[in-house]
């Protein structure tokens, strides 16, 4: 093996022993933005403001109000409301939906015609009307199968949610997060590797010398492959820890694909360095660059599948979305490695594409 | 006759030129430099030193010319002339955060110096560069003059028998830059070739050949005495508390190609050779009063001023 790459290695592992406030950084500003933003990305909701009108006042009515408040879903602000204002009660943002039980509501219910509740739901945010409308759609079978109706129906679905089944948003918002996060971190490690050496007028020193580009990005690359692997060891384990997220699937697999995701985090991190002309260029860079898309084409928040056709094509070059997919489906659905072979591969191949095109890239003269 | 030529020196630029966007920075410099010999590049900020030397260890590339290096030609040798030449920039470029002696290793190990061989030479360095004691230091809380001796150091650690430097006492106090000199002169004295560029005047006596550089051009170039043989009016010295007053007269008047403005007074060179009295008589008609008038013997810089013209 070529003596001059250990010694780079070992040179840039001092560099980062040697600067131990970076190095707590490193390791801690990810776990920072994980809690961060684990608790402020969520869909599920909760103590949903809500009004209620309830023009029969029978025990019946009553059962099935107290029934909606007990799922800890909904959240009665006002009650009682005339028809009339509803609408104001939308615009003051004091619920978001309004439940009208009708004033025949324990007389149908004990008939064998159908019980019509009206719902009135505030859907200015789509999103959380649908919540809403599903969670009342569930609150209603139970009800009636409390009540003996329902067997009047031809079919009814019995949905079995897998991997999943409290439909809680951490196990799909985390592993995401964790995408994200890890990919900016180790980006923003190296992007700053070799245009600091330019700022700092070693790399004129070293460029005389018989080293060849090669040996310099692969050996900025493997100290901090180590440093992030453990940073993405810990920051996985707070995932399962803190958010409860689970993993299904094998550790061993777990480990090696964030190893894959992680090198091609830091070769676009060098990419970006052997090409940025400051290191605050390099960092703004690698911050556009990885956490809009990563966010918003890998599958984070808008499923990939349902984005326009040119969007999913971008996603495809996005490497959060692959690691997304190997992530969840370790994790949440235990996959093994022969259906994650597409995922790796893809990340594999552009390690190595970012990899060469840094080393052309790099420039050996001063101009 | 050019492969003779090349042989003999380990360094020859014939014509080189360079230019930066349309701006000329180097124009027809021809510098050939022999082995056991210090060459030094004179001239101020913005002559083309930094240029000269950035082409000759193939950090870029000439406009025109030919640059050898060892017989080879830089552009097309660029692997050769990096593994083999030494070269110390202008600005430190040392690993701060490294010790002493880490920095002495590393460079070793980016030449492929066995480790044998790098204990040795890190005892003969330590010796001349007395940065034994220091060994363990961060090569940043170094002091300027050690830092240039470690950066000197580093790059001795593969033996180069070629040694460009660029303005390497820079910002070195008096007594570091003699040390440092004294270095250069030793390793001279071993049959190395050494290309030094400096700002500093006295500096250019200590080097067996020099070039005076002005504005991208070679205004000339030989051994210094021979130099300052060049300048063959007799040159006078009107001393004064404040030289700057006088020069400005001395400016708006006929006189203002034949003064130089310096820290102890006015110098005047007799063009006309029309001799002391007859000099002292017009400053007189001019009302220009001062301390002393004097013959003085040129220097370098009287040269430098006299060839900027």
């Amino acid at each position: 093996m070529n003596p001059v790459l250990p010694t780079i290695i070992k040179k840039e592992f001092i560099h980062i022993w040697r600067d131990p406030q970076t190095l707590v950084i490193i390791l801690l500003m990810p776990l920072m933005m994980l809690i961060l933003y684990g608790y402020a990305i969520t869909l599920e909701m909760k103590q949903i403001r809500t009004a209620v009108v309830d023009l029969d006042k029978t025990p019946q009515s009553r059962e099935f109000i107290e029934k909606i408040i007990s799922t800890g879903f909904f959240h009665v602000t006002r009650v009682d409301v005339p028809y009339r204002q509803i609408e104001d009660i939308f615009f003051r943002s004091q619920a978001r939906c309004v439940i009208v039980i009708p004033d025949n509501f324990a007389e149908k219910l004990a008939g064998d015609s159908s019980t019509p509740v009206q719902l009135v739901v505030d859907a200015s945010d789509p999103n959380a009307a649908n919540f809403i409308n599903n969670y009342m759609a569930r609150i209603n079978v139970g009800f009636n199968l409390q009540h003996g109706a329902g067997n009047g129906g031809i079919f009814s679905v019995e949905a079995r949610l897998l991997y999943n089944p409290d439909l809680l948003s951490a196990y799909f918002f985390v592993p995401g997060l964790v995408a994200v996060i890890i990919l900016l971190s180790s980006a923003l490690l190296t992007s700053i590797a070799i245009v600091r050496e330019i700022e700092f007028g070693t790399m004129e020193q070293i460029l005389v010398s018989p080293v060849r580009p090669n040996q310099i990005i692969i050996g900025k690359i493997v100290p901090y492959l180590v440093l992030s692997f453990l940073d993405g060891v810990l920051i996985l384990f707070f995932a399962h820890l803190w958010f409860h997220v689970p993993v299904y699937g094998s550790l061993l697999l777990l480990g090696f694909s964030l190893f894959v995701y992680i090198l091609t985090g830091l070769c676009f991190g060098v990419l970006i360095s052997t090409v940025a002309r400051s290191q605050q260029v390099a960092m703004m860079a690698v911050m556009v660059i990885t956490i809009l898309p990563s966010f918003m084409l890998s599958g984070f928040i808008f499923p990939v599948r349902s984005m326009p056709h040119i969007l999913r094509e971008i996603s495809v070059i996005v490497p959060a979305t692959h690691f997304l997919r190997i992530i969840r489906g370790i994790m949440l659905k235990g996959t093994g490695i022969f259906q994650l072979l597409p995922e790796l591969g893809i990340l594999t191949a552009f390690s190595i594409l970012l990899i060469a095109i840094s080393i052309r890239k790099f420039h050996t003269k001063l101009e | 006759m050019k492969p003779i030529v090349t042989m003999t020196f380990p360094v020859s630029i014939q014509n080189l030129k360079k230019s930066y966007a349309a701006v000329p920075a180097v124009q027809n410099v021809s510098i050939q430099v022999q082995k056991g010999e210090i060459y030094g590049l004179i001239g101020p900020d913005g002559a083309g030193k930094t240029t000269i030397i950035r082409i000759l260890v193939s950090l870029l590339d000439a406009d025109g010319g030919e640059v050898l290096f060892m017989g080879r030609n830089v552009s097309q040798n660029v692997r050769y002339v990096r593994s083999n030449i030494g070269y110390m920039p202008q600005r430190f470029s040392l690993y701060r955060d490294l010790s002493v002696r880490q920095n002495l290793r590393f460079f070793g190990d980016l030449f492929h110096v066995p480790r044998h061989i790098q204990e040795q030479r890190l005892k003969a360095l330590y010796d001349f560069s007395k940065l034994g004691p220091f060994q363990n230091r961060l090569a940043g809380a170094l002091s300027g003059g050690m830092k240039q001796k470690l950066a000197l150091s580093c790059m001795l650690m593969h033996e180069p028998d070629v040694i460009v430097l660029d303005e390497p006492t820079f910002g070195v106090d008096p007594v570091s830059r003699a040390e440092f000199w004294d270095i250069l002169k030793m390793l001279a004295s071993n049959g190395k070739c050494l290309l030094v560029s400096t700002a500093y005047m006295d500096e250019a006596y200590l080097c067996h050949r020099i070039g005076l550089l002005d504005k991208g051009r070679l205004l000339a170039q030989n051994k210094p005495q021979v130099l300052i043989e060049r300048f063959d009016f007799p040159l006078y010295r009107i001393r004064s508390e404040q030289p700057h007053k006088i020069y400005t007269q001395l400016k708006a008047t006929y006189f203002e190609k034949h003064i130089q403005l310096f820290g102890d007074g006015v110098y005047f060179i007799d063009r006309d050779k029309s001799g002391s009295a007859a000099i002292r008589r017009r400053l007189a008609d001019l009302n220009i009063t001062y301390d002393k008038f004097e013959p003085v013997k040129p220097t370098l810089e009287n040269l430098f001023l006299e060839l900027m013209i």
